[in-house]
């Protein structure tokens, strides 16, 4: 519920910086509804917004989202849902629902699948009438930064990988994806450093 | 339909394929201890690239402002076991209190 209202609460500085990009209220209204994965939404206003081609757009957006069908892989076996319930558990397959679910690991199967639809729709909820108040709220709001919204996601990210953390190895990792992920940002387009550590998780995990 | 609806319908079609065919992978692909090791891998790597990204870069420039102090702050809570919307918090006040006074 904590991680919900944290991260929902981002959802006002997505619907504001996304109509401020140019996007309309509608337009902010159905990412936030149909994308519903807040590093592709906010990438892909973010090249709009900078005046990059709606494909340009879409192919950073989509790269981010790559590690959401990687979720999906983590908990397909643990979820066994079917049909509808698929749909709705694929659309709610997200880092904080994967995050919280893989964070009850050691409570059993029944825990993990408890976190994950309790966060994914918690988080889904308010993401969505966060992102509708940011953007009719744009103006009015002004800068996300006194409010201290910039600090409060990467932040949650920190929480999310904290207890993943669990030997020298996993924390090595962390450390070497990071300064990556920092090193190639100025080098490669947005978004590509964060899906190429992806790569080197699949490297290490290949060789150990 | 301009470009914004593209991006945005696009966007969207993409994001679900995604998270759908995350699902309907074959769940004896999984079997293997590799691939669960990657599988347990990949978020460690994507979430600290994340952490890293949004700290210190704004689109494709580094930079070091008041995100630091929030970060800083988010790991001292963290190292102190504080729970997840302490350490949230903490990060945003400080992070804010810099930006608005400093």
């Amino acid at each position: 519920m904590s991680v919900s209202l944290t991260v929902g609460a981002y959802g006002v500085a997505f619907g504001a910086a996304s109509v401020a990009n140019g996007f309309s209220v509608l337009q902010s209204c159905l990412l936030s509804l149909l994308t519903f994965s807040g590093a592709s939404q906010f990438a892909v206003i973010g090249v709009l917004g900078a005046g990059g081609s709606a494909i340009s757009g879409i192919a950073t957006a989509s790269l981010l989202g790559v590690r959401n069908a990687l979720y999906g892989v983590i908990m397909a076996p643990r979820l066994k849902v079917h049909g509808v319930k698929r749909v709705l558990a694929a659309q709610v397959t997200i880092d904080e629902s994967t995050g919280v679910a893989l964070g009850q690991e050691v409570r059993g199967t029944d825990e993990m699948k408890k976190g994950f639809w309790y966060t994914g729709i918690g988080v889904f909820v308010f993401w969505n009438l966060f992102t509708l108040a940011g953007a009719l709220g744009a103006q009015a709001m002004g800068d996300i930064r006194a409010f201290g919204l910039d600090s409060a996601v990467p932040a949650a990210f920190l929480g999310l990988v904290w207890p993943r953390l669990t030997g020298r190895f996993e924390r090595l990792l962390a450390v070497g994806c990071a300064f990556f992920a920092i090193a190639m940002t100025p080098i490669l387009p947005a978004g590509l450093p964060i899906i190429a550590t992806a790569f080197i998780a699949i490297a290490v995990g290949l060789k150990k | 339909m301009n470009s914004f609806w593209i991006a945005t319908i696009g966007t969207s079609v993409i994001a679900f394929a995604l998270k759908y065919s995350g699902h309907s992978v074959p769940e004896k692909w999984l079997s293997h201890p590799k691939i669960q090791r990657i599988n347990a891998l990949i978020p460690i790597a994507l979430l600290s690239a994340l952490v890293a990204v949004q700290s210190f870069s704004e689109k494709s420039t580094l930079m070091i402002d008041q995100r630091m102090v929030g970060l800083c702050v988010a790991i001292a809570a963290l190292m102190l076991k504080a729970p997840f919307p302490l350490v949230v918090l903490s990060a945003a006040i400080s992070s804010a209190a810099v930006y608005n006074w400093l």
